[in-house]
């Protein structure tokens, strides 16, 4: 089988055409870098992406914190991952790296913020 | 009426003029060249810009090799400023800059006028609106530009509509179809005029394919329709001149319609201080020290040229604060420079003027997508060097190193796409 994808390793995005056979890569062509035959390989295995979304907050400077995945999860978890995110109401402060959910679904990737929230007096 | 007395004087050797990536990076910059005397001036109460409504990751790629999300990007930044006790003024505004490199701002403390030796344009870029593209029809609630919907979404914890159109396939705009497909609304298409996408390829792969969200090339909106919120929006497809035809006209009905058509540097203040401005890229003309016609008036990042990668934005905004530093220190070398031309199918090209004394990198972009693409730098029609490129695109910037054996005994200097 044959298919064409794009590379997300970097902003260069490279045009890629990825031979395979049953789920095994024959080969890749028009990868600049590893980085593009890594991601090939994923891509055709299990592909999976990095879920950057926002958790509620109280009593912070903004009512959300932006959150991402500590790693890359399968792509079919990311709707589910939305959902339980939704639920969640975390209390300010916030510091940027904490971790807000841990080893979310068993894919050894934690729910982490990417931003500070500094908490306000009432 | 203001009175003299009331303004309050400072006498600074360098004003930036912006908190966001480049405003940042070229403070941080001055100061490792020595400048201590520095200040940033910024409109809004935060630093970064906007980076902390870009909540998805892709950033720092070039300079940290990491993917990080904006704003850790930012947070990186700010805090090495706060590290070199960089002095930063947020709810301020630079109203003017004068001739003679006086700044005006006002701020919660009063109004101030900065006397400085050397200026840092920063101000970064604003989103065209659905007045410059003049789309016909009613002027219901729900047309938003991609950017404020982010905003709203990302900051403010408000969801802009369900069923979502969008126009327009920068990366704002495909970013933006992704977000709201994760927070549930339903994106109906993203609408492009033009023949291919206008982002980042990735971004094409990472935010519609992914999603399944339909891309229609070739297509514009020509109508919006609805009384108090948006109904629906007539889809036409264009011709090559871009104008759109009555043939295969649709209507998507829809509550939202979102707007990622363009970008402009944001250059008012540049033209109260006389700076000369490029109409191609809507930022000033510079010089390979990113010096404007101004002499020590500095641009770099969004607000120069728009640029695709924050990265970019970053190392430029390294070079002004650098180039700044040595002309606060009467180090800069004046000499005689060269015109750099943007030949057929070329945009424009950066700097615009070089002085052959040193090795530079151009920036430049291509007009129109193309495969097995060779550029070619002439004096004259003297092939100086070229450069071959797999895949060229108009959205992602090319930078070529050209070295100071090449240029030194040129006359004049034009790039081109060779045939």
């Amino acid at each position: 089988m044959k298919n064409e994808i794009i590379c997300i390793s970097c902003p260069l995005g490279c045009y890629l055409t990825v031979n395979h056979n049953q789920n095994k890569l024959k080969n890749v062509i028009g990868n600049r870098c590893s980085l593009g035959l890594n991601y090939a390989k994923k891509e055709i295995l299990n592909p999976e992406r990095t879920l950057t979304t926002t958790v509620k907050v109280s009593n912070g400077n903004l009512p959300l914190v932006s959150v991402k995945t500590s790693q890359p999860i399968p792509k079919n978890k990311i709707f589910s991952a939305m959902k339980l995110l939704a639920k969640i109401k975390i209390d300010a402060p916030v510091e940027i790296g904490e971790k807000i959910i841990q080893n979310i679904f068993d894919t050894n990737a934690n729910v982490i913020a990417t931003k500070n929230i500094i908490k306000m007096k009432k | 009426m203001i009175k003299l007395s009331d303004i309050l004087f400072r006498e600074v050797a360098l004003v930036i003029i912006g908190g966001g990536p480049a405003g940042l990076a070229a403070a941080i910059s001055a100061k490792k060249n020595g400048i201590r005397d520095l200040i940033i001036i910024e409109r809004n109460d935060w630093l970064g810009g906007i980076l902390p409504q870009c909540i998805h990751d892709g950033f720092g790629i070039e300079i940290f090799d990491e993917a990080l999300t904006g704003p850790e990007y930012a947070q990186r930044f700010i805090d090495e400023l706060n590290l070199l006790e960089i002095p930063y003024m947020l709810n301020s505004m630079a109203l003017e800059i004068t001739l003679d490199k006086n700044v005006y701002v006002a701020s919660p403390e009063g109004l101030f006028c900065f006397k400085a030796k050397a200026i840092i344009l920063a101000m970064g870029c604003r989103e065209r609106t659905r007045g410059q593209i003049c789309i016909p029809g009613t002027r219901p609630a729900g047309v938003y530009t991609a950017g404020v919907a982010q905003n709203l979404i990302n900051l403010k914890n408000m969801m802009v509509g369900k069923n979502i159109v969008i126009l327009g396939s920068g990366d704002v705009g495909m970013i933006m179809a992704r977000r709201l497909t994760l927070e549930g609304a339903k994106v109906h298409a993203v609408v492009e005029i033009l023949p291919h996408t206008n982002g980042l390829p990735r971004n094409h792969q990472q935010c519609l394919i992914d999603y399944e969200i339909p891309l229609l090339l070739s297509h514009t909106v020509t109508e919006i329709q609805g009384r108090n919120r948006v109904n629906s929006v007539t889809i036409s497809p264009v011709n090559k001149e871009l104008e759109s035809i009555k043939l295969n006209q649709r209507k998507i009905t829809c509550d939202t319609l979102l707007l990622s058509v363009g970008l402009i540097p944001e250059n008012e203040l540049s033209k109260t201080s006389n700076v000369k401005l490029n109409p191609v890229t809507g930022g000033a003309f510079v010089d390979e020290n990113l010096e404007t016609s101004v002499s020590g008036v500095f641009a770099c990042g969004n607000v120069l040229h728009v640029h695709d990668v924050v990265d970019f934005v970053t190392l430029e905004a390294e070079r002004a604060g650098k180039s700044a530093s040595l002309y606060i220190f009467g180090k800069q070398t004046k000499s005689k420079r060269i015109r750099v031309e943007a030949g057929s199918g070329i945009r424009y090209i950066l700097p615009n003027f070089i002085s052959k004394k040193t090795d530079i990198e151009m920036s430049l972009r291509v007009k129109h997508p193309g495969e097995q693409v060779s550029i070619g730098f002439f004096d004259g029609k003297k092939l100086l060097k070229t450069k071959k490129f797999r895949k060229v695109h108009p959205a992602q910037m090319i930078k070529i190193k050209l070295k100071e054996s090449e240029t030194r005994a040129i006359k004049t200097l034009k790039v081109r796409v060779l045939q």
